[in-house]
């Protein structure tokens, strides 16, 4: 990397392997080196809870990045938003984090960096709606013995613009739950990546998306084993309907030298309910040392099965409804890891009524 | 009293190498209340039939009548039949993912009957079928059939039948990989719809043990696409001693 300029390794061409995928022409000048990135601090606590407290101050990053959005709103950011959640603490009920300063009208950044305290336990959901075009970081650091839930949901409005990083530092013990949601938008590309701290640590990482026509939503995991006896599961699911619909979900995982005892697998399917749609499925398994527990993936994309309709529609379903049944089961399978009714429910009616706006 | 009536029937499913025929002109008549058993050798379409009368889209159906009290089915949709009152137990359930056996049934039934069974009733109406046929009521919240063992799917098969209430139910090779208490168990549900409906059926199978079970009335040898023979109960037990030598030619 040393051979190119600055200005040019913030700025991509589309060659680069992590942004050849992207329609670079439709990031609304979040990459462009000639416009400013407005910092904004946009992540509102909708109820105070006992342990957690959420402030703005000057912060180092955890974790450093090759990301040219990362590092954009890194330089744009003085002051990230800080979440605390205090060592001991039992969040019984989820944190619900709206967003707030969003203005959808010019390239906008922001970082939120999330402290979870030795042995605490929380569940944390993120709800994004309404307009956007923002560059953005949140960053986690998880104290020995905690464990997180971390519920990422973009119901963006269709013009959204969102190149958003997730990274997650996790220590002894600790457990990191991820469920990205991913159905609003015009352009959505997250990254949820991972490293770890200490051993005996897991990260659970899972998503589905639904990509209709124009849409391009993109989800790059990465999964960094870089010390030994941690684990890593990936599940992402996503399904693609009308003309032009467009995913991408890249798996990587690295498994170092040192990374003896490593337990890892992940998996990708894809949906296609129509013509015209596109998905790339890339999973990526880099392996440098072979004590390990176990290491896979797999991934498909698809039509719809059948055999499936054939069953519903033979006990007296009508094929819509029966299609319909399985598709909401397609996702299923993810939307209910987030175990919050009401928000479960919610998606599904969401994902019902994007499914209505595509029709057939 | 209701008529399942099968004329001449000619299916062909699409190869490699084209076009290849599998049922060569099968006639049948089902009336309510009849117990029928089809044996026959392994490939020779009893399959092939029973999917082709449920309408399954892998078959081309290219001659002859299916009509159920004179109405043509092979016009019908897959779902249209079964409102209409058919209903086929798979030799092969298939599993979805994501649908709970309880969502599954209640979308069944609620499709079937014209409208949604009443919430009260129907809790206990599912659960009764449910232990009748020995299920536990876990598998209400299972995905349907995802990871049942090959008894258990027979059985989720034989509790729709139940709840669903058909006019004809074709049985493929429901008694394939059943224990011996799965198989009387499963019986006894057949038997008991057909005591509480004057269900008709059609029993594909292989063995004469579940006809010590359900007793046919009639007994078919299905070879090569065909019925070539017809009788009583006692020719399954002239199957089970001779084999199927003397029907196929080749
Ligand atoms: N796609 C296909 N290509 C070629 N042959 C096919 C295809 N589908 C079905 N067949 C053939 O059709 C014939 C009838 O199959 P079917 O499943 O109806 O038999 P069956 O009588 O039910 O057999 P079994 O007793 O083993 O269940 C078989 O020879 C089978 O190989
Ligand atoms: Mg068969």
């Amino acid at each position: 990397m040393s051979g190119l300029s600055t200005t040019n390794y913030l700025t991509p061409s589309g060659r680069e392997e992590a942004w050849r995928f992207t329609p670079l022409a439709r990031l609304a000048g979040l990459l462009n080196a000639d416009v400013a990135l407005e910092q904004v601090a946009s992540f509102a606590l909708s109820a105070p809870q006992p342990g957690v407290t959420l402030e703005s101050k000057e912060s180092e990053p955890y974790s450093q990045t090759t990301d040219s959005a990362t590092i954009r709103a890194r330089s744009a950011v003085t002051h990230a938003q800080y979440l605390t959640i205090a060592a001991n603490a039992e969040v019984n009920d989820p944190i619900v984090i709206t967003r707030t300063g969003l203005s959808g009208s010019a390239p906008q950044a922001t970082r939120l960096q999330i402290h979870v305290g030795a042995n605490a336990h929380a569940k944390l959901l993120i709800e994004n709606t309404g307009e956007a075009i923002v560059a953005e970081e949140i960053e986690f650091k998880l104290e020995q013995g905690a464990s997180l839930h971390f519920i990422s949901i973009q119901e963006w409005a269709p013009k959204a613009v969102q190149l958003a990083r997730h990274h997650a530092i996790i220590g002894k013990d600790a457990t990191f739950t991820s469920t990205v949601v991913t159905i609003g938008g015009s352009l959505v590309r997250i990254l949820p990546t991972v490293e770890y701290s200490g051993q005996g640590s897991f990260a659970d990482l899972s998503g589905v998306y639904f990509a209709t026509d124009g849409q391009h939503l993109e989800h790059r995991i990465h999964v960094d084993h870089n010390i030994p006896n941690a684990k890593s599961r990936v599940n992402y699911k996503g399904a693609l309907a009308g003309d032009k619909a467009r995913t991408v979900w890249i798996g990587d995982v690295y498994i170092r030298a040192e990374a003896e005892g490593t337990d890892t697998y992940e998996l990708n399917r894809n949906l296609l309910l129509s013509d015209g749609a596109r998905a790339d499925s890339v999973p990526n398994l880099e392996i440098e040392t072979g004590e390990i527990v176990g290491a896979g993936h797999a991934s498909t994309t698809g039509r719809f099965d059948d055999e499936q309709l054939f069953y519903l529609e033979s006990r007296g379903i009508p094929a819509e409804i029966a299609r319909r049944l399985v598709i909401r089961g397609f996702f299923s399978e993810i939307v209910s890891l987030i175990k919050i009714e009401e928000v479960e429910e919610r998606i599904m009616v969401r994902i019902d009524s994007e499914l209505d706006k595509v029709g057939k | 009293m209701s008529t399942l009536e099968i004329k001449n029937l000619q299916v062909s499913v699409a190869t490699e190498e084209g076009f290849k025929e599998i049922l060569k002109g099968v006639d049948l008549t089902l009336k309510s209340g009849e117990t029928h058993a089809i044996m026959g050798p392994n490939g020779s379409g009893k399959s092939t039939l029973a999917y082709s009368i449920a309408g399954h889209p892998k078959y081309t159906i290219t001659g002859g009548s299916v009509t159920l009290d004179g109405a043509d089915v092979l016009e019908m949709t897959v779902d249209e039949r079964a409102r209409a009152g058919l209903f086929l137990a798979m030799q092969y359930p298939v599993e979805v993912p994501g649908v709970s056996v309880t969502n599954f049934l209640r979308t069944a039934a609620t499709a079937i009957r014209g409208e949604a069974p009443k919430v009260r009733t129907w809790v206990g109406e599912v659960k009764e079928a449910m232990s009748a046929l020995s299920m536990d009521p876990a598998f209400a919240e299972r995905s349907v059939n995802e990871g049942f063992s090959g008894g258990e799917k027979k059985r989720h098969e034989i509790l729709q039948l139940e709840l669903l209430k058909p006019k004809f139910a074709i049985l493929d090779e429901t008694d394939s990989g059943l224990d011996v208490d799965a198989l009387k168990i499963v019986s006894e549900g057949v038997n008991r719809v057909k005591g509480n409906s004057d269900l008709g059926i059609m029993l594909i199978t292989h063995y004469t043990r579940i006809l010590r079970y359900i007793k046919p009335d009639f007994v078919h040898v299905f070879a090569a696409g065909r019925i070539v023979e017809e009788g009583g109960p006692e020719l399954a037990d002239k199957l089970e001693e001779n084999g199927y030598a003397e029907y196929v030619t080749n």
